[in-house]
């Protein structure tokens, strides 16, 4: 026999000759599947219309500036607002979130990949999980009245043994409502967030490659570090970025254990700091017309933040998932 | 005649005495220095003693490696320690919350607060008067009315991604992603911008509900699409080869084969969005009496319930908001033991 040429069959392909029910079906399904799309534009619409004013007559000075003065209508003085103080209280509260969670973070989900005993794993993931889905204004409470006093007299033990550092310095003596003890509130409310996505990047580590690094005599440490960093680096990073985006969102929790003061401080134990998220709740209570208006141009930079580095953070993990 | 004595079987791999003797002995050491160092420098109480241990316990365990073996050893074991303080550090906060939500808010849990509204209690009154019934009321409402709308909204989202997978798809599910991270405040400012601003009317349940809808399609959207993924492309094929339009596959087969996975997912989504607390805020009013009607008035939810007596700050008004907390946590844990029984169940996807 000569040689048998065995083609594989085309794939195959189902199609359907469509119905006016499947039309239907299709148009409402594909309605349905940009309508987030669409609540995303709705969103960035109606928050940069209602802000159109306040973007215009402040200018740059909008995220810039540092004061937020609302005169009384009988003082008759132009109105001043500028959310610059609060944007750098979001990013130093959210790198002190970062400074804390991250490393523990990534601690953790190397101990659940590779250090736990099995019986410890599951109910580790249980603890992140459930960590996960505790409510902000729970951590705000937890932190005011528990974390609060320990992390004051941590406050003090560091400005104690390394004030002379500026950002350690204490102009006044108030310990309490810090944007240390906001980032330290933070960082407990991130570390799911970061924990679990280094888990799922760890555990695509290609098995061989740890196998092999064990095999040519590297400890566990050097295993890592040649083998499961260099594989999950990307997913880490996006994992941190994750974090990030829900440090600066967050609003409640920051609300209750941090003094808002609008001024620009380097001193990060002292009682003033910073958060536009909470910054609008803060004056949403009692804010005219005008006022509420510039609240949702701070909201719109709040969100366009956000977007662009979840954005960013998923297409790194995407990526990282992929390769 | 020799005898051949065979020896006994040994294990060269088990922990033997000689060469945990160095282990034992650094773990007496490491506690003996603390000791000594606590003792005898400024460093005080709990947290004093705790960081002295885990600076010394690592000098000591890498001192014992790098003698014993190499440097590499001596890293090893200090990855070592730090990983499990890391492990450790993810479980501590969580035990300190539970432990004191429990501790401190189940002296003000008595039947009246499933009964009683807080219209005629006053902020310092006793803790047997008044109650939850208006902020349950609310969080019920409020979690009924967003999951009529964004259920609809993420279950379709996550059929265009799994069944028509057209040309916007990767686009669609980037977007998805990205929007389950716009922070809950924002949600409140935009349904505030349209429902309140725009079209002028005031603070109701239905309008705190309209923020927590946005905040929930995603999560529904993105684990809808997960369990979608799961049933098999068999039964796709075999629904349109038995002559059914798309539309009779999916309704008939795809969705009751999911049905369960899409219910864990809508729960999944209640319980992201039964807590939030920010979007009420600016969107419920927060009423104390108890508003039957969803559409109109202010009303309240127990989220909104704890920040107001919260905010309040007086003893018996901080007691209460704690007694919510341990409320919301008690309804939180609920749905989030739902989703784990319903998805634990074997041979459902």
């Amino acid at each position: 026999m000569s040689t048998a040429t065995s083609t594989l069959p085309p794939k195959r392909v189902i199609t359907t000759k469509p119905r006016f029910s499947d039309k239907v079906f299709r148009a409402v399904v594909t309605t349905g599947g940009f309508s987030s799309l669409v609540i995303l534009g709705l969103i960035s619409l109606f928050l940069l219309y209602n802000g159109l004013n306040v973007f215009k007559s402040e200018g740059l000075k909008f995220i810039t500036g540092f004061n937020w003065v609302v005169p009384l209508p009988e003082e008759g003085l132009p109105a001043q607002y500028g959310i610059g103080a609060m944007l750098y209280g979001t990013v130093v509260i959210g790198l002190i979130a970062l400074f804390f969670g991250f490393p523990i973070s990534v601690g953790a989900a190397l101990f659940l990949s590779y250090y736990a005993p099995d019986w410890l794993k599951k109910p580790m993931v249980l603890v992140i999980d459930v960590m996960a889905a505790i409510p902000s204004i729970v951590f705000g409470l937890w932190g005011y009245f528990i974390l609060m006093p320990h992390a004051e007299y941590w406050a003090k033990l560091i400005h104690k043994y390394l004030g002379f550092i500026p950002i350690f310095d204490m102009p006044a003596p108030v310990f309490t409502r810090s944007p240390f003890i906001a980032g330290l509130v933070l960082a407990i409310m991130i570390i799911p967030i970061i924990t679990s996505i280094s888990r799922e990047i760890f555990a695509q580590t290609p098995l061989d490659r740890i196998q092999a690094a064990y095999a040519l005599g590297a400890t566990k440490w050097s295993m890592i570090k040649t083998v499961v960093f260099p594989y999950g680096r990307g997913g880490v990073v996006g994992g941190a970025m994750l974090g990030l985006g829900r440090a600066i969102g967050e609003t409640v929790a920051v609300y209750t254990v941090l003094n808002i003061v609008f001024d620009i401080r380097i001193e990060v134990l002292l009682s003033a700091g910073g958060s536009v998220a909470s910054m609008i709740v803060n004056k949403f209570g009692e804010a005219n017309p005008e006022e509420l208006k510039a609240l949702m141009a701070a909201g719109f930079v709040l969100f366009v933040l956000t977007l662009l580095i979840n954005f960013l953070a998923n297409a790194i993990i995407n990526r990282t998932a992929r390769e | 005649m020799t005898t051949n004595t065979i020896p006994r079987p040994t294990k060269p791999w088990g922990v033997n005495f000689k060469e945990s003797v160095p282990d034992l002995v650094g773990a007496i050491a490491t506690l003996l220095i603390t000791f000594a160092i606590v003792a005898y420098s400024p460093l005080k109480g709990k947290l004093g003693f705790v960081i002295t241990l885990l600076i010394v316990a690592t000098v000591v365990t890498s001192a014992i490696s790098g003698v014993r073996r190499d440097r590499k050893a001596a890293f090893n074991s200090v990855s070592t320690v730090l990983i499990y303080v890391a492990g450790l550090f993810v479980i501590i906060p969580l035990a300190s919350i539970v432990y004191e939500i429990v501790k401190r808010g189940i002296g003000g849990l008595s039947w009246g607060i499933f009964t009683t509204d807080m219209a005629v209690t006053a902020t310092d009154s006793p803790l047997y008067e008044g109650g939850l019934l208006h902020a349950i009321i609310g969080t019920l409402y409020i979690v009924l009315l967003a999951s009529l709308f964004s259920v609809p909204i993420g279950i379709l989202t996550a059929l265009y991604l799994t069944e028509i997978k057209g040309k916007a798809a990767g686009t669609v599910r980037f977007f998805v992603q990205a929007m389950s991270g716009i922070p809950s405040i924002v949600a409140g400012l935009f349904i505030y911008a349209v429902w309140m601003i725009a079209l002028g009317n005031q603070y109701s349940a239905f309008a705190g509900a309209m923020a927590l809808a946005i905040l929930m399609v995603p999560t529904v959207a993105r684990t809808s699409e997960e369990v979608l993924k799961l049933i098999p492309n068999d039964l796709r094929e075999a629904g349109l080869a038995m002559g059914g339009t798309q539309w009779r596959t999916v309704a008939m087969i795809i969705l009751p084969a999911a049905q369960s996975g899409l219910f864990t997912a809508v729960i999944l989504g209640i319980a992201r969005v039964a807590g939030e607390t920010a979007p009420l805020l600016l969107t419920m009013g927060g009423a104390d009496a108890l508003n039957l009607n969803p559409f109109a008035g202010n009303s309240s939810a127990i989220p909104f319930y704890v920040w107001k007596n919260f905010s309040m700050g007086t003893e018996n008004a901080v007691a209460r908001a704690w007694t919510g907390v341990l409320v919301l946590m008690i309804i939180v844990l609920f749905f989030f033991s739902l989703t784990r029984f319903l998805s634990n169940r074997k041979g459902r996807v």
